[in-house]
């Protein structure tokens, strides 16, 4: 078998691709080790991007050309976003698609699956070739309590793959040095790819793009995750804080969401997440809420009642006020960093 | 207007869950109707309850679909108790251990079986988001494209458009919020903002006690069932290591410190 080729979605929120995320990053990683990598994207990629995705050995970038007469918001309905898929697996006979494993991104992949005809994973935590054409996916499943392995032998295989499943590397890391890109391949060349929408009977009458957490990590792809539940009693203020110390995202509970105290929540209807540090503060540790957490390293807890469920599956705990603890231990974090630099 | 409700039956979530040959083993002791799927049958309701027309309203009917082994029966009894009409649970060895896409060409098959009747065509098949036991939450788009329709999935409202020809339903992604509509017939997926699902009263959850569930076999629905056969399969299971509980210390004026110093003895600040 020659050389399998890995295709990726490479998102971007706006029409110019000038950032490539983190998780993006991740998934190119990944791909590199099935096979040679191509990338999708929507909208063409800037300098800093091509030689970006250069340092991570991408061959070439395949930029989609959407007929004029399709207005912006409504290139991004799923079935559009499948046709760009399809077109671009066909055009490089790809092996395997990998995308990232938000909604509309699986809901995608679940498309394009189907009009390849090919088999679909989601939520992935790992994926290897067991043989030539015979793909294993690794995935943890019913509240992280079960590891499965499911085989595809479809070409291509469609996989959905979970942030933090690998640590992002450029190509020459650990042999030629970082940053300098020896082994890749250069500047990645970047190609029109020419897409015939099928008819799309949904129609966009309005689309606003969800505000960012500024000046923090997004919360999917976070390495430390620092989350509130009801027992912040509305205020924010002492889960910000620490998370900022620590570089951290943001997070919460689907109750302390529908308070109003935040925007976005965690767990089984909410964002899954796997950070290397997640830190509860004011959470019970209700199964709705935990199964979004079970892949995470290292799980702290804080919360005043001893027997809180969210206890039983911490690596470390308080039992105390939130309000008092979360600050002190930013205060002491903030006072060890200075005693180290000075 | 004919709507189809999508349920499943699921373990409770906080039950230990089996696994036998790659395949959940549902245990009818513990359990319940997938959460979701009671924002789903109660869009339905709501759809059905919010037409203008008194004639409309009456002839309307609100069927529950489940492809499962007779566990099933427990996800259309408390759709029934909700307040659907009939319930049909799709039910064959062939159909054990379907992937997404076995899955999504079963359900079509039996919508389709349903629109060739002489009741009418299926208006709308509504779905809860995902099912909380596999949480793949594509099916809902999958049975879309399946049966070539539009599909208005992450709905936190849905409503019928002016026409009475279309649905209009805001999504709201990690990536966006965005207001969509499409003609009918069309596939919708709800999510648990969508609204809040009303109680069973006691006359409804006698009647559903005895109201039977419509069994179909693969015979049924094979005249309507593309291929279907599946396109991954689980090689390997095994129960994950579960996580032991570390130190619990009690806060008497130090415990930020303690926590700090945890984080930094481990490296990872
Ligand atoms: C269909 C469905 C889906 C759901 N999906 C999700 C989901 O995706 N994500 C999610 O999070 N939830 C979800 N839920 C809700 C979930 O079941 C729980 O209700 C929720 O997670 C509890 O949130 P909590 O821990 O913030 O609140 P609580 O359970 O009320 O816990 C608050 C905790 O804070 C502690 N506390 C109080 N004051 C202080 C203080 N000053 N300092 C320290 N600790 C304090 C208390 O001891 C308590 O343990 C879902 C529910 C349903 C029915």
């Amino acid at each position: 078998m020659t050389q399998p080729t890995i295709l990726l979605a490479l998102p971007s929120a706006h029409a110019r691709v000038d950032e490539v995320r983190n998780s993006s990053l991740e998934l190119i990683t990944l791909a590199r080790s099935l096979g040679r990598v191509d990338v999708v994207t929507m909208g063409a990629p800037s300098t800093e991007v091509l030689a970006l995705l250069g340092l991570y050995d991408v061959e070439a970038v395949h930029q989609a050309a959407l007929p004029t007469a399709v207005p912006e918001e409504q290139q991004r309905v799923t079935s559009n976003l499948a046709a760009v898929m399809v077109a671009a697996a066909r055009k490089v006979h790809a092996d395997v698609l990998l995308l990232p494993n938000g909604f509309a991104f699986k809901e995608i992949g679940a498309v394009a699956a189907l009009r390849l005809k090919a088999g679909l994973v989601t939520d992935a935590a790992g994926v290897r070739w067991d043989a030539p054409g015979v793909l294993h996916v690794a995935k943890r499943v019913f509240g992280g309590t079960w590891d499965t392995v499911a085989e595809v032998r479809t070409d291509p295989a469609v996989v959905t793959v979970q942030a933090n499943t690998v640590v992002a590397e450029p190509v020459g890391v650990g042999v030629g040095g970082v940053g300098v890109g020896a082994g890749g391949a250069g500047i990645p060349r970047v190609e029109a790819l020419l897409v015939d929408l099928p008819p799309c009977a949904v129609t966009v009458k309005s689309r606003e793009v969800s505000r960012k957490d500024e000046g923090r990590p997004d919360l999917e792809e976070a390495s430390v995750v620092v989350a509130g539940g009801r027992g912040v009693n509305g205020d924010f203020g002492p889960v910000e804080e620490l998370a900022d110390v620590l570089g951290g995202a943001v997070g919460a509970t689907r109750d302390a969401v529908f308070e109003g105290w935040f925007d976005r929540y965690i767990g089984q209807t909410g964002v899954t997440v796997a950070p290397a540090v997640y830190v509860a503060a004011g959470i019970s540790g209700m199964p709705h809420h935990v199964s979004g957490i079970t892949g995470s390293g290292q799980i702290l807890a804080v919360n005043n009642d001893s027997d809180a469920p969210i206890f039983e599956m911490s690596d470390f705990g308080v039992v105390g006020d939130l309000a008092a603890v979360l600050p002190q231990a930013a205060e002491t974090i903030r006072a060890w960093r200075a005693g180290r630099e000075g | 207007m004919r709507v189809l409700v999508l349920v499943k039956y699921v373990p409770e979530i906080t039950s230990d869950r089996v696994m036998d040959s790659g395949r959940l083993v549902r245990d009818p002791a513990v359990g319940l109707m997938n959460e979701l799927d009671e924002h789903a049958v109660e869009a339905a309701l709501q759809l059905v309850e919010a037409l203008p027309d008194e004639d409309a309203r009456e002839s309307s009917q609100i069927i529950a679909l489940t492809v499962a082994p007779s566990t099933g029966d427990m996800a259309i009894k408390k759709a029934y108790q909700m307040g659907a009409e009939r319930g049909i649970r799709v039910t064959d060895d062939a159909f054990a251990g379907l992937d997404y896409h076995g899955t999504a060409a079963v359900l079509a098959a039996a919508v389709r079986r349903l629109g060739s009747d002489d009741e009418g065509p299926i208006d709308v098949v509504l779905c809860g988001l995902t099912a909380l036991d596999g949480l793949g939450s594509v099916i809902p788009a999958m049975l879309a494209e399946e049966l070539g329709w539009p599909q208005l999935t992450h709905s936190r409202a849905v409503a019928l458009g002016a026409d009475g020809r279309s649905l209009n339903t805001t999504r709201e992604t990690e990536e966006s919020v965005e207001e969509l509509t499409a003609p009918l017939p069309a596939v919708v997926s709800v999510t648990d903002a969508a609204n809040e699902p009303r109680m069973p009263n006691f006359k409804r959850i006698m009647a559903a006690r005895t109201k039977a569930v419509e069994e179909w076999s693969a015979a049924d629905v094979e005249p309507f069932l593309e291929d279907f056969a599946p396109r991954v399969s689980v090689v390997d299971a095994a129960v994950h290591p579960p996580r032991v509980a570390g130190d619990v210390v009690v806060d008497r004026g130090e415990g930020g410190t303690v926590l700090a110093n945890y984080l930094i003895e481990k490296g990872l600040v």
